[in-house]
């Protein structure tokens, strides 16, 4: 019995002697010899489509002796053990993370960590993610948007009451009937490129808003109409709108949709297998109208090679040097966009052309009145600007 | 072995394809509907295997995502113009996809293509560069602007603005034919280097 005593005793004399003698790094890793962080702060991030919680904390009080390197960030569902979330170097104070359950409440924590240990765990309250539904953020684009589409509706208005709306000449625009002619002469086809995206671009739309007209005019002259597309969903559009086109000229019988076939998705295969459709159908008039990359300049060489005469248009800016060299016409950006108004001379759309113009207009006053003030030292306007 | 017949099946299609630099032939032909069937193939399997599967047949049968019967339905009504008279049908479908990109973009192209610009024109004329951005933008704009002739101050101002854009275009012009030249010196080391194995 003495023995064992002894013994205890002897165990609880030397077992903390290593940590007296400064033996075993681990325990002052552990220890909490940092200041806590003053207070922890989480909030559902505003402005957003949920799924993100934003932690701000006030740093700790050793930061500023230089004692923190890092600061770790916890979370815990409510009632369940905290995970490290992940960390941030010292001077930071903020932490988003991006990997919320909506609806679920979390609380975070923050602890400094630092040569010397760490500091306890400072928590926030409990906090959910959600979504908005308004983004506060881009009240200034919802202004823009309201003012631009008055604008359009104004005019449209104005349209239909049949007040006249001058719109300038586009040289490009002008000559698509003058193509579609000369085709007609030589007893040659058409051929219609609407670029190498889906229909979920919004310049192949402008695109299949051409080829409306342009089917509308070969339908009119009895002229072949050539549409080898690059996308399944083009090729149904493609084939509805020449279709309804030459409806509308009274030339049903003269529709043909095998005219206006599918290639590949392949951007080089569809490159190769138009020139293949250049060279051995010779058309006299070539359209490309939509957004095209790489292969802009292989299309527009080859049909330039055949002798045809040749409209492009795109928004795309590193092609638009391509066509603008290899073709006789180049609707630049915004003209592919205006084409259908110019075109169509329909009210509807002419006005909607005049809106966006007065859109245009409002867009340079901001400018020069928002380049005055910042030259001024007043940069309001800037702020009033800026998009989230 | 299987290396070899491959490099010389891709040196001697790359051939036939340069042979359209002399004229349209029965080489290039073959060349180019095998690209076009090969190509068309490849993109079936593609999109099965990384847009349908993914997107739409796991997540509905096998995760019980049950508002993607949604998209299910407009496909297969897309489908239906296999059917001449029901074909249709496939209208709704396109009437969405056009739809819905209209107004998806609408807010994209506002902000990126509008708005933001102009935020970023809004500079102060501490630096040569600033003013010549201000000029350009606002002569460019002018150019874009269908609701008057261009005459007067007016056809000055918008004959600036196309300067400006020729002078971008030419520069990128230069920067993408040398991005070309690049891709041709790839295809020359492909066939003088891995092919005839005259480049170490």
């Amino acid at each position: 019995m003495n023995r064992l005593r002894k013994s205890e005793i002897l165990l609880a004399v030397l077992f903390p002697l290593p940590l007296f003698l400064g033996i075993g790094g681990a325990y002052g890793q552990d220890s909490l010899a940092l200041a806590p962080v003053a207070k922890v702060t989480a909030v559902d991030t505003p402005n957003d489509g949920g799924g993100s919680i934003t932690v701000d904390w006030e740093v700790s009080p050793d930061e500023a002796a230089g004692k923190v390197t890092t600061y770790h960030i916890f979370r815990a569902s409510e009632g369940g053990e905290f995970q490290l979330l992940g960390e941030v170097s010292s001077g930071v104070t903020k932490y988003v993370d991006e990997g919320t359950r909506d609806g679920t409440k979390y609380i975070y924590a923050v602890q400094a960590i630092g040569k010397e240990g760490k500091s306890a765990l400072t928590k926030s309250s409990p906090v959910w993610s959600r979504g908005q539904w308004f983004n506060t953020q881009r009240t200034n684009m919802l202004l823009v948007l309201l003012v631009i589409s008055a604008a359009i509706l104004l005019y449209i208005r104005k349209a239909r009451a049949g007040g006249k709306l001058f719109i300038r000449k586009i040289a490009g625009l002008d000559a698509v009937d003058e193509a579609v002619g000369r085709a007609t002469e030589m007893g040659k086809p058409v051929l219609f490129i609407p670029g190498i995206m889906d229909m979920d671009d919004i310049q192949t739309i402008a695109g299949m808003t051409i080829l409306g007209r342009v089917a509308r005019k070969t339908a009119d002259y009895e002229t072949t109409l050539r549409v080898p597309v690059c996308r399944s969903v083009v090729m149904s559009v493609a084939q509805e709108v020449v279709k309804e086109a030459y409806l509308d000229a009274g030339r049903p019988d003269a529709y043909d949709a095998n005219k206006i076939n599918y290639l590949t998705d392949d951007q080089f295969g569809y490159a190769a297998g138009v020139d293949g459709i250049m060279l051995r159908e010779k058309p006299a008039a070539i359209f490309l109208m939509g957004h095209f990359f790489a292969e802009s300049l292989i299309l527009a060489e080859t049909g330039f090679s055949i002798g045809a005469i040749q409209i492009a248009g795109t928004a795309e800016i590193s092609q638009l040097p391509f066509f603008i060299t290899a073709c006789d016409y180049t609707l630049i950006g915004e003209e592919l966009f205006a084409a259908s108004a110019y075109l169509s001379g329909e009210p509807r759309l002419l006005g909607s052309l005049k809106g966006q113009d007065v859109g245009k207009a409002i867009f340079m006053a901001i400018i020069i009145l928002g380049v005055i003030l910042e030259n001024l030292g007043y940069h309001f306007l800037t702020a009033l600007m800026t998009t989230g | 072995m299987a290396d070899t017949i491959g490099i010389w099946v891709a040196a001697l299609l790359t051939l036939f394809i340069f042979s359209f630099l002399y004229k349209d032939n029965p080489l290039y032909k073959m060349a180019e509907h095998l690209f076009i069937g090969v190509s068309a193939g490849y993109w079936v399997s593609y999109l099965y295997q990384n847009v349908f599967k993914p997107n739409l047949y796991n997540p509905l049968f096998h995760q019980g995502k049950l508002l993607l019967i949604i998209p299910l339905i407009l496909g297969l009504m897309m489908v239906m113009r296999l059917f001449p008279k029901i074909g249709w049908i496939s209208r709704w479908s396109i009437a969405f996809i056009v739809g819905i990109t209209s107004g998806y973009y609408l807010i994209t192209y506002l902000q990126t293509n509008a708005v933001d610009q102009v935020r970023a024109s809004l500079l102060n004329f501490s630096q040569i560069n600033n003013i010549i951005l201000v000029v350009g933008v606002l002569s460019g704009l002018i150019y874009f602007f269908f609701s008057a002739e261009h005459r007067g101050v007016l056809g000055g101002t918008a004959k600036l603005g196309i300067w400006f854009l020729m002078v971008a275009f030419g520069a990128s012009f230069g920067y993408t034919v040398m991005a070309r030249i690049s891709l041709l010196i790839g295809r020359m080391q492909f066939l003088l280097g891995d092919w005839l194995g005259l480049l170490h």
